[in-house]
Order: structure tokens, then sequence, then C-alpha cells
């Protein structure tokens, strides 16, 4: 074996200069400004004071639990549906080129675009949807203004925006796997189904992980579209932990939206890096 | 080709449209109506066809800001987006091909790029001391910054894919670190890279938040700014804003069509052997 | 084939806008201020009016206009381009607490030597804690009242009531003839904070001290009875049914076109308003009045007053004496008018000697005796330094049926708490 690798460690360089400098030391200047009252002039140091002030907040809980439910959904239906469509599309069925085209369209507009489209789209009374419903008889529910609903409302959002991200990279991380897999197990025999559980799923694993490690941290940092359509709205009922950390910050509390940047992080350190680990342990094992 | 296919393929084509394709023609409707048509936001045929109208009043908008906005937000773009793809299939065939400690330190370091949520103010005084703040070139390091933790996660769990025999193949042969890379295994990548291209650049480009922080200024805006400012400006004129969104929608589209033809190209091309 | 078109739409763009760009340029000679504003119809007509007349006067004088986005986005920016020192020489804002939250100390520049026409009670609202003032109004006055449709008020044999007795029941005469009786407009957040806040004359007839008790945390919303009455106002109208169907997702402009139109009779919001009234809905004008927000007690009937929103000038501006100038100006009676001639007189100016015309609509008529009989008070934001940021969630949560008066007016209590700490004041 070489001495010097053939992988050197000096490829990483300059990439490294420009992300130490514009996001690692501004973000450990920001560790330290959580424990601080800061109004940008002057920093008084209060330890833990912000973050007692944090979880004291009733809306917070709210807030969390709201983050959690976002992610969860909007990870699993883009995994799944992600996959299936992906599969689906790959499977030379009559307009094949067009449909993956159409289904990628939603990813290109901006959030403010699809934000300010589907607020109008769900109007309670001129909006589309309801609309329609109506022409059909039933009475549309209010998709954005009524509490409870006002959050699945745009979690579907989410999924309609994201899906079309999430059959790409799966769409590429098919195209991997080689059709001789296939071919045999035709031969042999095997069901749709079948070839679908046993050949597909294990080999698109990189895609999987992929598709679930970045649609999570995206559902838990989630924060464009939910401002873009209701704000956290209707009164505090879609708010997640990135809207809540906005509106500390939007008020002049930094120190306290610094804090809350922190609790965000932690909470995605200790729901993503478990994760990460268990699939990169099972990928060496393979 | 197979009736199943054929029936299926049919189906997905409706269910496509009603899904993916009517809120972009409810988008395109508004873009074309009246104020007063707009405003009723119904899902009808504009009374009279005010494409053109409507087109020249939003671009005439402030002194035509919308052109100094696309060409903002077009160099960005391509300035990141060609940073990080270099950058991201570097680090990541490194992380792959060496498994190491410092190897994983670098992963998680990547990681956390994707989780730690930006702190705007500190970043604004480092670009400020290195007279980078309110300036593109700034604006593009900071995107690659951002951009790098997706980049170095695509690449690094496709480029498991490729097997090592090659590079061993080319070490033999004689070839220097850089050459096998740059010879032998980014070819080879191109599927991902156009993913990551199309991915990044649209990212980019609709990026609303970090140009509003970073980019400050009336020479400065990116098209996502406009079409925020304009919510203020038109309050109650629906149809030159969505015709704003129609207008800022076309150049992501255009990177797509465009290169998705090349992506199947590559894929029926053979890509990459198992 | 693509390729080259696209390359060569590209290249032509470029051409014009670098042309458009270089044509543009001004002399060195000149100085260019840089004003930054919400991008409101109204606020960029004034501005516009102002700086035209200004070079007019001053030609090397020329001015950049910026917009920044409304809501939260634009504090935000605000607050960051402060901070950073990256402000633009003058910006419009808030006057009140919203301006104590900027750091006026630091980030402001000293004006008090160009007060000469402003009136007193505004000089208050842009004081800082060392006593300097650092701001200049822009805009009129703005009263916080209930604007009413006269058609549906003429048809139902209504009179504008004294009341809050007297208000439930025209809301309930409303509802029986089949019209709505009261517009909110919830897609606008801050609009639905309109009760609560318009009832602060009333809270100050019976509480006189209130501000100053508030502000020291002796006293609170959720434990001073006359203080919660503007939640339980808004919870009240929302009991009695009386709202429009798409509250949740009406907007303030919706809510503006409702009550000019005669769809709904009533709506609660500032006196601003009726410049979207005359610019959209000019014909209509006429019918729309007002009147302030009644208290139980119809002998003390008054209107709440909200300071408009201030011009200042960026302390780390490297124009600050030629910005000076401008502010100068507008805080002048001659600014005064142009700003009058622009969108039309909505209320009265905060610059001395500067008359309102003879023809006002009758909205402002209606307005105008409060402030002749001295029957006005402050808005509380006016008076106190501290207010909570959640105020308006809240109050769309009492006026959705969502939370009850009381509880709102308690988590209103706590969220207050934070702004008092953040602002460091004593007794907190």
């Amino acid at each position: 074996m070489n001495r010097r690798s053939p992988y050197p460690y000096w490829f990483v360089l300059p990439a490294a200069v420009i992300y130490s400098v514009l996001f690692l030391v501004p973000t450990a200047a920001s560790f330290w400004f959580s424990l601080t009252r800061w109004d940008l002039a002057t920093t008084t140091f209060i330890g833990l004071e912000n973050f007692r002030q944090f979880f004291s907040e009733p809306f917070l809980l709210q807030g969390l639990g709201n983050t959690l439910i976002y992610a969860f959904l909007t990870c699993i239906l883009k995994t799944t549906i992600g996959l299936l469509l992906a599969v689906y599309l790959t499977s030379n069925v009559f307009g094949q080129g067009l449909q993956r085209n159409l289904m990628f369209f939603p990813v290109l507009v901006s959030t403010i675009g699809v934000g300010l489209t589907f607020a109008a789209l769900m109007h309670p009374t001129r909006g589309m949807f309801n609309v329609a419903l109506a022409n059909i008889g039933i009475a549309g529910p209010g998709w954005l203004v009524n509490p409870h609903l006002a959050l699945y409302s745009v979690a579907i959002i989410d999924v309609w925006k994201g899906i079309g991200l999430a059959t790409l990279i799966y769409i590429a991380g098919l195209a991997t796997i080689s059709p001789d897999y296939y071919e045999a197990a035709h031969i042999d025999g095997g069901t749709r189904q079948q070839m679908f559980w046993r050949i597909t799923v294990p080999l698109v694993r990189p895609a999987t992980i992929t598709v679930l490690t970045l649609s999570l941290i995206g559902g838990l940092r989630s924060f464009d579209l939910i401002w873009s359509t209701t704000r956290g709205g209707p009164g505090f009922s879609s708010d997640v932990l990135a809207s809540v950390v906005y509106k500390q910050y939007q008020a002049g509390f930094y120190g306290l939206s610094t804090a809350g940047n922190v609790i965000l992080f932690l909470l995605i350190a200790l729901i993503v890096i478990p994760l990460v680990s268990y699939f990169n342990r099972r990928e060496v094992q393979q | 080709m197979k009736k199943r296919a054929y029936i299926e393929g049919v189906i997905g084509l409706a269910v496509c449209f009603f899904i993916f394709v009517l809120p972009f023609i409810f988008i395109a409707l508004m873009a074309v109506k009246s104020k007063q048509e707009a405003a009723l936001m119904q899902f009808s045929l504009p009374a009279k066809i005010l494409l053109w109208d409507n087109l020249v009043q939003v671009v005439k908008t402030q002194d035509y800001m919308l052109i100094t906005a696309y060409i903002n937000s077009i160099l960005i773009t391509v300035g990141s987006v060609a940073l990080l793809v270099l950058f991201g299939a570097m680090i990541g065939y490194v992380l792959q091909r060496r498994p190491s400690r410092v190897s994983n330190i670098i992963y998680g370091l990547a990681l956390a790029g994707l989780m730690i949520p930006p702190a705007v103010v500190p970043t604004i005084w480092v670009l400020q001391s290195l007279g980078l703040f309110k300036t593109l070139s700034g604006m593009v390091l900071i995107q690659v910054a951002y951009g790098l933790a997706f980049s170095v996660l695509l690449y690094r769990a496709f480029i498991a894919s490729i097997p090592r025999e090659l590079d061993e193949a080319a070490i033999i042969d004689g070839a220097k670190p850089w050459q096998i890379f740059f010879k032998v295994v980014l070819p080879l990548l191109k599927p991902v890279t156009l993913t990551n291209i199309v991915v990044q650049s649209v990212g980019i480009f609709n990026d609303f938040t970090n140009p509003l922080y970073y980019l400050p200024g009336k020479n400065n805006v990116t098209v996502q700014l406009t079409l925020y400012n304009f919510q203020s400006q038109f309050t109650s004129q629906f149809n030159l804003l969505f015709m704003n969104i129609l207008l800022i929608t076309i150049p992501p589209l255009v990177v797509f069509v465009f290169f998705n033809r090349q992506i199947v190209a590559g894929m029926t091309a053979g890509g990459v052997k198992g | 084939m693509t390729n080259t078109f696209s390359r060569r739409l590209f290249i032509a763009a470029a051409t014009t806008a670098t042309m458009a760009i270089a044509l543009a340029s001004p002399s060195l000679a000149d100085t260019t201020l840089t004003i930054s504003s919400d991008g409101n119809a109204e606020t960029v007509k004034a501005l516009d009016a102002l700086t035209k007349a200004y070079t007019a006067a001053h030609a090397d004088v020329k001015f950049e206009l910026e917009n920044r986005p409304g809501g939260a986005e634009g504090d935000n920016l605000v607050k960051t381009r402060l901070a950073t020192g990256e402000m633009t020489d003058l910006f419009q804002y808030n006057s009140g607490s919203l301006f104590q939250a900027l750091n006026p100390t630091q980030n402001l520049a000293d004006l008090s030597d160009i007060q000469a026409d402003v009136t007193d009670s505004y000089k208050a609202v842009v004081t800082s804690t060392d006593g300097k003032i650092r701001g200049v109004p822009f805009g009129a006055a703005m009263g916080g009242g209930i604007y009413y449709n006269k058609k549906i008020y003429a048809d139902l044999g209504l009179s504008v009531p004294k009341t809050w007795a007297d208000f439930m029941a025209n809301n309930a005469k409303i509802k029986a003839s089949g019209k709505v009786a009261v517009a909110q407009t919830y897609k606008d957040t801050w609009s639905s904070q309109l009760f609560v806040l318009s009832d602060y004359f009333n809270v100050q007839t019976t509480n006189p001290t209130f501000a100053a008790d508030y502000t020291a945390n002796k006293a609170k919303y959720a434990t001073t009875p006359a203080a919660v009455k503007g939640f339980d106002h808004l919870e009240a109208v929302f009991k009695g049914g009386y709202l429009n169907a798409d509250f949740g997702a009406a907007s303030f402009d919706d809510g503006v076109r409702m009550v000019a139109n005669g769809e709904v009779a009533h709506y609660p919001m500032l006196t601003f308003a009726l410049g979207n009234v005359k610019q959209n809905f000019p014909d209509k004008l006429n019918d729309v009045g007002f009147f302030a927000q009644p208290g139980d007690d119809a002998a003390k009937n008054g209107l709440t007053v909200w300071m408009p929103s201030g011009i200042y000038v960026a302390a780390k501006s490297t124009n600050v004496e030629a910005a000076k100038g401008f502010a100068k100006f507008v805080a002048s009676p001659e600014g005064c008018k142009i700003m009058e001639d622009a969108n039309g007189a909505t209320g009265p100016y905060l610059i001395n000697n500067c008359a309102l015309p003879a023809d006002v609509p009758p909205a402002v008529v209606d307005m105008l005796p409060y402030f002749k009989a001295g029957l006005t008070a402050p808005a509380l934001e006016f008076l106190s330094p501290i207010k909570g940021p959640n105020l308006e969630q809240l109050t769309v949560e009492v006026g959705s049926g969502i939370r009850p008066a009381a509880d709102a007016a308690a988590l209103y209590d706590k969220d207050v708490e934070k702004q008092a700490k953040q602002l460091g004041l004593p007794n907190w």
C-alpha cells in the first residue's frame, strides 16, 4: 500500500476554509450569545436564563410538538410516496417522461410563490378547493384557518412541493441497480411485489437514507413554507420551533432567539445523529 | 407497449394533471387577469387576457427592478453551483474512500451544516470584516458554505456504488490522486452531478432569507426579494403578484427541462455497471 | 437551440440593464440619500412627492427609495441593518415602543435641533431615554376605533353607539336583518388587536395611572378589570356570531372593501385605512363613518390615538447633515402640505401651522371633534415602552374562539414580562 493515500485530505481544504469561516465560526459565536441577554449592542451574561424562559413559554411546548409531528409526517410521506413514484416512473409506462417533468414543477417554484398560491387555493370561501367541494355538496374545511387543521394542511403542501425532489433522488438511486438482478428474478419467476421488496428496497438504500435524512432535517427546521402560508397561525396552532425562534428574533430578544436556535439544533442532533450512525453501521456491515 | 403499462400511464397522467398541473394553471390564469377579477380568486377564464399588459407592469415596477434581480440571481446561482459540485464531489469522494476517524469528524461537521440553523448577525460581522458583505461574491461563498452539507451527503452516498477496482486500476497505471478523481471517478458520477446541479440551482435561485440578510441594497436585489416586496406593493393586485411568480419560475424551469434530458440520457447510456 | 436563444436573450437583458445603470449614475458632486420605507402604497406616494419637491429646491441632492418587506421580516431587517451599521441614510418606521426597541441612543442621529414645527405630543414618542429627540413625524395621526357603513345605519335606523351595550345592541339588529355585523380580518394578524388596543381611552378613564403602573410591574391586564374588558369585547363579538364567515382568511383590504361596499356594518380599524378607501373605492368615501370605541359610560366617550410613523436618520450614515436637511423639510408646514396633497387628509398632522383642507371625507369629520374637545388618549404603546410581541396572535385566538379572554390576558402579561426584562426595566 502506498504511504501516501490516493485519497488525500487536502481535497477537503478549500471548501473547509469557506465552511469554517462562514459557518462554524459564527455558529460557535452564537452558542456564546445564547447565554446572554443581547440587544446587538450590549451583552449581559445571564447563564441558562434564556433556556429556562424558553421552556416556560406556554406556546413553546406546542411548537415543539408541532415540529415533531410536522417533521415525521412529511418525512414518512416523502420516503414512501417518493419510492413508489420512482419505481412507477422507471417502469416504462406511457407518458413517463412527461410525468417526471410535471411532478418536479412544484420544486421549481419559490416557497413564497407556493405559499401565496395555496393560500389562495385554500381560502375557506373563495378558494378553488372549497368551491370544488361545494359543487359536489361537501362543505370544505378551513384548511389554513382551522387551528386543528392548519399544521396538517401545510404539511400536505410541503409534501406536494418536495415529492419531486425525493422522487428524483430515488430515480438516480434506482439507476444504479443493475437490470441483471431483475432479469434473474424474472427468470426465477418472481412477482413484481417480490422484486420490489427483495431487490429494489435493499439496493436503493443510499437513496432512501438520503431522502430520509434530508426530509427529516428539513422538516424539523422547516420555516419558509409555514411562514408564508400561516405565519404560525391561526394564533399559535401551526407554530414550529423555527417560527418561534424567528418571532423571538423579530421582537428583538436576540439572546433568547439564539437560545432557541441552540435548542433546535440539539433536538435535531438528538434525533438525526443516532439515526445516521445506525445506517452507517449497517452500510459497513454490508 | 404492454397494455398494463399503457393503462397505468394514462391514469398516472390524469392524476399528475390534477395534482401537479392545476395549481400552475391557476397561477397562469391569475397572472393574466385584470386586478378586479384576480381579487375574486376564482378558477375561471379571464374576460380579457392581459398577458402583455401585466408583464410590462411587473417588469417596469420600481425602475425595472426585476431585470437587475434576474441578473443577480443568475450570477449567484451559477457561481455557487459550480463550486458546490466541485467541492461536494471532492469531499464526498475522500470521505467515502478513506474511512477513518478524521473522515468521520469531517462528515460530522458537514452534517452539522444541515442541522444547525445559521446565526445571522455573527455571520454578517464576519462578512464585514472580510469586506464581503453586500457583495455578490460574498453571497456566493455563503451559499457554498450552507449548501456544502447537502452536496457532500449526496456524493458520499453515491460514490459507494463506484467500485474501488477502477481506482486501483488507475493507481497501477501510475495516476496521481487528482487524476484518479477527475478522469476516472467524476465522469461516472454524471447522474448524481446533474441531480445536484438541478437541486442546488433551484434551491439557490429560490432562496429568499439569505439574500435578504446578506445582500441588502437596491442594486443587489434577487428575484425572491422582488416577489416579497411586491406583496406589500401589490396588496390588492393579485394579478401582478401571480405574474411575478410566473416570471421568476421560468429560469428554474429552463434549467430543469434542459438538464433533465441529460439525466435521462446518462442513465439510459448504461451508467454504472453493477 | 434552446440554449442559443436563452443566451441571446440573456445578453440582450444584460446589455439593457448595464446601459440603464450607466445612464442613471449621478455625477460626483451630488449627494444621493437612501431612504428605506415599509413599501405601502400610501407611504411610497408620500415619500415620492416629498423627495421630488426637495430635489426641486436642492438640485444637488438626489434620492434612492428602497422598500423593505412588511411585518416581521421588515422589523428584523431594520434591527439587523442598524446593528451592523448597514442602514440607509434615512428610514421610515413606527414611533413609540417600537422606536424604543431600536436602541435609538446608539443607532439614531440626534434630531433635537430641527423640531421647531413639531407638536409636543409627537416629540414625546420619538425621544430616546437620554432625552434627545431622534425622529420627525411622517403622515397623519391615526385614531383607533370603529368604521361603520352609513347606508346600513340609515336603512336600519341605527344611531352611533355611545356605550358598548349600545354597540352590541346595534350588532344584534344588524344580524337580525340578515347582514354581517362586524368584519374581522385575521389574515393580517395585526388587525385583530384593535378591539383591545382601541379600548385604552376607556381603560385610562377608570385607571388613570395604568400606564405607569403597568410599566413598573404593578398592574397587569389579567387583574385589572378595565383592561381585561378589551379582550372580553373581542370574545363577545365572536360569541355573538357577528363576524364575517371568512374572518380567518380575510385581509385588511377585504375588511376595507366590505365596510365601504356595505357588505358589513362595522370594521374596527385605524383611520389610516381611509387612504385605502380613497384609492380603491373613491365613490364610496361618503358612505363610511367612524366612531371611537365606546366604553361603559356614555358621558366619557373618547378616542385612542396612534402617533404616525417617523422618519429617522441612521447614526452611522455618511450623510447625516444632508439627511437632517431632508428630515427638517419633512417636519415643516410645507412638507406637511405635500403629504396631505399626496394621500389626502386622513387625520390631523403633528406639525404646527399645518391646517387640514376644507373638504375632508365624512370619516375624518367624525374623528376631528374628539381632537378638538381634547377627548383623546394615546394608545398604550406610546405611554409605555413595553408591548408584548405575541399580542396579535393572542387576539386572533380570542377572536376565533380558540382561547378564552381571561386566559389570553394572563398569557399576554407573561409575554410582556419578556419584553420588560429585555429592555432592562426596573422592578421586573
